[in-house]
């Protein structure tokens, strides 16, 4: 059984009819080809597909794609729309700071980072290890992450 | 000699414009036409007969393709590969699917493949496997007892091998001593968790006949050999591209039965098959690590010298070998040494069959388990001997006139000075002001206990010269400068996240003073790099970088003569500097590096005996492992109500001799840390008395993440090393060797003035409030 959708994803309105049971996940991934969100553990605990749904941060691999109906969401695809530059503030620190080693958690940390920020435009850096309790990253031991997430603080 | 622009500085990576916009491809980001998925229907029991499998209703589910069993590809597809060599090693048949007998939980038994996940999803729920349940072998002591449950009948016990080691005489080491100081020590077994599980996509070709694989793997070309045997496919027909990978740690330097199968369906059925591992089946079916027990026994002087180290640990195998499985526990034998002088050693493995999946390589891989041994019983000794751990780890140094020096396992350390690493972390903490505190705090019942841990560590890296390695130790390289002037690295290591495609070009870039962003470095593809080992033991930059060097070199050599050629002198009399040929004798006659190149490929004026074009591919053999060292210190504070503590400092002083980029090796460190406090503080793969997975999630397993963990603070000496002409010794794995020991160290040394002497790890709060009395 399908259901028809209409969301707008990056600033692109999509008419879709999906299944009920289709993740949200699978729906930018495979149906949109935005395969920057990664799936790290289908359980919402690694943050790795995190994405923007109506600005707010959310794990895209246990949510429906029918439950994001009438939203609009931001993928690492379309973060730096939103800002001037070609990189969104947070990305150019991750890049600056060598906030990333494999890449894999990567886009879910930096749409994790932009929410923190939004939040609180110059967070404590216990407020940013905090902030960053639902994104698990193996290989940066997280301190590069903070650095770049406070050096997007500074630029914003 | 090098330049120094690029080497040594804090170089942005090259790899990262892609993977911070989320347009970098990771296997499952790789969308061909046509593609099935597959998913594997696994064992729900660690140990039981298979009675039967009927797969008719999965079959007959709309959109599946096909179904495969064990019997489907018994006999064409070859065993799960096992490199490692041992005397009397004990090697199982290792189906890639299941036959007769399901050895573990997660096992693979059966793979549907369907138009989508969904669906193939929906059809493997549909698979009946009947079983009847045998009984498991799940503790690895009890493995080895007598009447144990066999895991593999056809051996008659589950003792996979035994390996003694044996330096100097420890027997005279006992006889010798004033005291033996022992203790058991657990290392728990570890979930590796890269945050991408394992993937695998394969395309047959009928017409071409080419079997295309891409697959997170940390060894494209040694994959690429054993699946062409496995699966009876000219090698040269096979071709395995490895995207971006997701992490590695170890748990993809391997070769699994499901990137055989997953090939083998693909021709089959000429048709892509993609299959993403579920972090469930990462849990399960993908290597573990650690899981060792056992007693250290010390022999020592009353003044602190330690005459001798004698270890005997049961090791946890799993139920059949993996790649490097069997070879894990001897690498822990042959760090046995640790950084000390002392010449006596007995280390005696009894590795056993369990019903559990695999152990092989985790970050350190033996040498973690080497560290925290060691480093645990000389803390262990300097309190029965009322001594500072400092002290006793200084008396029993090796001094640096030592150097080369050879340890009681008979390794020769290729450079090392120690005490420089101790004393600069000592400075970095205040350790006389953090003792004074402490003393302060032991008498304040309403003050947190203090702890401060040392670790003293040395690691074996650069692996390394063949005769020591299960395959080849060298590592490949090619350099090309291009007709445009562009400059290609073809690397036969296979970096995921170190990244090499960065400092790999700093060392191009210096060597042929061209700018950074004119190198490109490609690696993982075995059509295009030739053949390579790939990227673990800490050994990429060390052997994989100096492959490049000696590459360039050659190339700069070629280069040099076309330039004479061009210029009309002799070679003798060119010299190479910042990307410019000149005539020593005339200032005035330079060639670019550029315009020999163009030239090279032009060839209307190149010398009668030079080839045109201008590459050089260079394998570079290594004559010695490097020997990295270095100190960290850990602080903790514990609540004495509830026993939770809080790493408050956390310093590291590395020797990992020259460095490329300090940004990246700062992030190898950093990650390296977190990733040996996770197993200090957090982590254990639980299995019940059945062999069950009781933490078969993220949910259930602990992993570190941000807020665990202050700033950590690094310093680093540099003692050079002469086993590569860059200086390099390693870093990869360096925090996760040093770290272990430091926590429990610094936990221990807190509770010590109650009789602690040690605690096994996870150090979880529980465990640590129990062991403060409630009367204090």
């Amino acid at each position: 059984m399908t259901h028809p959708i209409l969301v707008t994803v990056n600033g692109i309105t999509y008419k879709d009819d999906v299944e009920s049971r289709l993740l949200l996940v699978h729906y930018l991934r495979d149906r949109l080809g935005l395969t920057g969100t990664h799936i790290g553990c289908e359980t919402s605990i690694c943050g790795a597909c995190t994405i923007l749904l109506d600005g707010a941060a959310v794990k895209s691999c246990t949510l429906l794609a029918v439950q994001a109906d009438g939203s609009k969401i931001t993928t690492i695809e379309g973060l730096a729309a939103t800002s001037r530059n070609a990189l969104h503030p947070v990305q150019e620190g991750f890049w600056e700071c060598h906030g990333l080693q494999c890449g894999y958690c990567t886009p879910g940390m930096i749409m994790m980072g932009a929410q923190i920020l939004d939040r609180d435009p110059h967070p404590s850096e216990e407020k940013i290890r905090h902030g960053l309790e639902g994104n698990l990253c193996r290989c940066t031991g997280y301190q590069h992450i903070v650095d770049a997430i406070q050096y997007a603080s500074k630029k914003m | 000699m090098m330049g120094t622009h690029y080497v040594g500085s804090r170089v942005k990576r090259t790899e990262d414009p892609r993977l911070i916009q989320g347009i970098g491809h990771y296997v499952d980001d790789i969308k061909l036409a046509d593609t099935l998925e597959a998913v594997f229907v696994r064992s729900i029991y660690s140990h039981a007969r298979i009675k039967s499998i009927d797969t008719a209703a999965a079959k007959a589910f709309p959109g599946v393709v096909a179904v495969y069993t064990g019997a489907d590809i018994q006999d064409r597809i070859g065993s799960v590969p096992c490199a490692s060599s041992l005397e009397g090693l004990k090697v199982p048949f290792h189906p890639p699917l299941a036959i007769g007998t399901v050895r573990y939980v997660g096992e693979p038994v059966a793979v549907v493949v369907a138009r989508d996940k969904y669906i193939a999803a929906d059809a493997a729920a549909l698979v009946n496997i009947d079983c009847d349940p045998l009984d498991a072998v799940v503790d690895p002591e009890k493995a080895a007892e007598p009447g144990a449950p066999l895991v593999h009948e056809e051996f008659g016990d589950n003792i996979a091998y035994r390996w003694k080691l044996a330096g100097g005489d420890m027997d005279k080491a006992f006889k010798d001593a004033d005291r033996i100081i022992k203790t058991r020590i657990v290392h728990q077994r570890l979930i590796p968790a890269a945050m991408e599980p394992r993937g695998v996509q394969a395309r047959w070709l009928p017409g071409e006949k080419e079997l295309t694989l891409w697959s997170s793997t940390q060894i494209p070309h040694l994959l690429r050999t054993q699946l062409a045997i496995m699966l009876g496919l000219s090698e040269n027909r096979l071709r395995i591209i490895t995207p971006e990978v997701g992490g590695g740690f170890g748990s993809k330097l391997n070769v699994y039965g499901e990137e055989a199968v997953i090939g083998w369906i693909s021709m089959q059925l000429s048709r892509p098959v993609k299959w993403m591992e579920s972090r469930r089946e990462n849990f399960q079916a993908t290597i573990q690590g650690r899981a060792q027990t056992g007693e250290i026994e010390a022999a020592v002087k009353s003044d602190g010298t330690i005459l001798g180290l004698h270890y005997r640990i049961v090791a946890d195998l799993g139920a059949y070998h993996q790649l490097l499985t069997p070879a894990i526990p001897t690498l822990t034998g042959l760090m046995l040494g640790g950084a000390y002088r002392f010449k006596n050693c007995l280390m005696d493995v009894t590795a056993v069959f369990t019903n559990k999946v695999a152990t092989d390589a985790y970050r350190g891989a033996g040498r973690p388990e080497a560290t925290f041994t060691v480093e645990r019983i000389v803390d262990i000794v300097a309190h029965e001997l009322k001594m500072d751990p400092v002290e006793l780890r200084r008396k029993n140094f090796p001094k640096p006139s030592e150097f080369p020096f050879v340890s009681a396992t008979g390794l020769t350390y290729d450079s090392g000075n120690y005490e420089p690493a101790l004393d600069r972390a000592l400075e970095m903490v205040n350790y006389a002001g953090l003792r004074e505190e402490q003393a302060r705090r032991r008498k304040d019942p309403s003050a947190k206990l203090l702890g401060i841990g040392l670790s003293s560590y040395v690691e074996i890296c650069a692996m390394g010269p063949s005769p020591a390695m299960p395959a080849g130790g060298w590592e490949s390289a090619t350099v090309r400068v291009e007709p445009t002037g562009k400059v290609t690295v073809l690397s036969g290591a296979s970096p995921h996240g170190q990244g090499q495609e960065t400092s790999f070009a700093q060392i191009a870039a210096d060597e042929l003073g061209v700018d950074l962003n004119d190198v490109l470095v490609v690696h993982g593809d075995t059509t295009i790099v030739q053949y390579g080992i790939g990227t673990f033991g800490s050994r990429a930059t060390a052997v994989g970088g100096s492959a490049v060097y000696y590459a360039i070199q050659n190339l700069k050599a070629k280069a040099g003569k076309i330039a004479a050629h061009m210029m009309g002198i002799d070679p003798a009399q060119v010299r190479f500097e910042r990307g410019t040929f000149a005539n020593a004798g005339d200032s005035q006659k330079t060639l670019t590096i550029q315009q020999v190149a163009a030239e090279s490929y032009n060839a209307k004026n190149i010398p009668a005996d030079s080839e045109p074009g201008l590459a050089a591919t260079y394998f570079f053999e290594p004559k010695n492992f490097t020997f990295p060292f270095g100190t960290h210190v850990c602080v903790v504070e514990i609540d004495r109500e509830t026993g939770e503590y809080d790493v408050t400092k956390y310093v590291a002083v590395d020797d990992c001799g020259r460095v490329i980029n300090p940004l990246l090796v700062d992030g190898q460190i950093h990650g390296g840390i977190v990733q040996g406090l996770g197993q200090a503080m957090l982590e254990e793969a639980i299995y019940d008395e059945n062999g069950q997975l009781i933490t078969g999630e993220f949910m259930d397993y602990a992993m570190p993440r941000a807020h665990n963990f202050p700033r950590f603070e690094l310093d680093r000496t540099e003692t050079p090393t002469d086993v590569n002409p860059l200086g390099v010794k390693g870093v990869g794995e360096a925090g996760t060797i040093g770290s272990t020991p430091a926590l429990v160290n610094a936990v221990v040394d807190a509770l010590a003035h109650f009789g602690v002497r040690h605690v096994d790890m996870p150090l979880r709060p529980e465990k640590i409030w129990k062991l403060i009395p409630r009367d204090q």
